[in-house]
């Protein structure tokens, strides 16, 4: 298993590398990228700040959760913060199964827990104006 | 004591060095920094806590050299609030 909160910019490729094993015959990928509006409104870029050391414990927490609950054979997850354009990758996640249904279920599980717990924030910036986006209350704690 | 997203910018400052009282909690803690920088306020129950990277709960005794941190809530958080709260 492998985890980063980095500034560099995401590759899907060296991401699914660090998973793929012969033993394993589906690697899902998951690419969360920059989208140009949200909440009816344009958005120029992003910025994301992030706990990198607590985040990178509550991923493998995380993954370790999820194989628990599916047949995986190797998890790699990835974050990256500083400023993001448009279009840019934030997130990648890659998940090697023996199997495709474990790979995409475990995958969409993996990517929501992402987002409730992990202390990562995006501050959204247009033309006159920013804003943290904030979820209605804080993170549950994991577990 | 580390500050991250909205809340550094609020404080102007990302960590710091602070003096708790002995067995101070991590809500005490922040109720002192709200009241140097009132726009926490706002942030005073929406708030988690961890020390020492993990999350602890509000009440949570603090032992020196800890490493409180305050943790705003993420953007994924309301599927939390709809299913636990």
């Amino acid at each position: 298993m492998w985890f980063e909160i980095t500034s560099e910019k995401l590759t899907a490729e060296a991401l699914i590398q660090r998973v793929r094993r012969d033993n394993s015959g589906a690697v899902l990928v998951f690419l969360g990228v920059v989208r140009n509006h949200n909440l009816g409104r344009g958005v120029d870029f992003l910025e994301y700040d992030a706990y990198p050391q607590m985040a990178e414990k509550v991923m493998r927490e995380i993954a370790e959760d999820a194989q628990q609950r599916w047949d995986i054979n190797d998890i790699a997850i990835q974050h990256r913060t500083g400023r993001l354009e448009i279009g840019e990758t934030s997130l990648l996640v890659a998940v090697a199964s023996t199997h495709r249904r474990e790979g995409f279920e475990a995958g969409q599980w993996i990517v929501d827990r992402f987002k409730e717990i992990v202390p990562i924030w995006k501050k959204e910036i247009w033309e006159g104006g920013e804003e943290w986006i904030e979820g209605e209350l804080a993170p549950k704690q994991a577990g | 004591m580390r500050l991250f997203a909205r809340l550094s910018e609020l404080a102007g400052m990302r960590d710091r060095e602070l003096d708790a009282p002995e067995g101070a909690t991590p809500r005490e803690v922040f109720a002192l920094l709200a009241q140097e920088t009132p726009g926490l306020q706002a942030y005073s129950d929406r708030l988690m806590y961890a020390v020492n990277a993990e999350y602890v709960p509000p009440e949570h005794r603090l032992a020196e050299g800890d490493e409180v941190s305050f943790i705003p809530p993420v953007s994924g958080g309301e599927r939390v609030v709809r299913n636990h709260i």
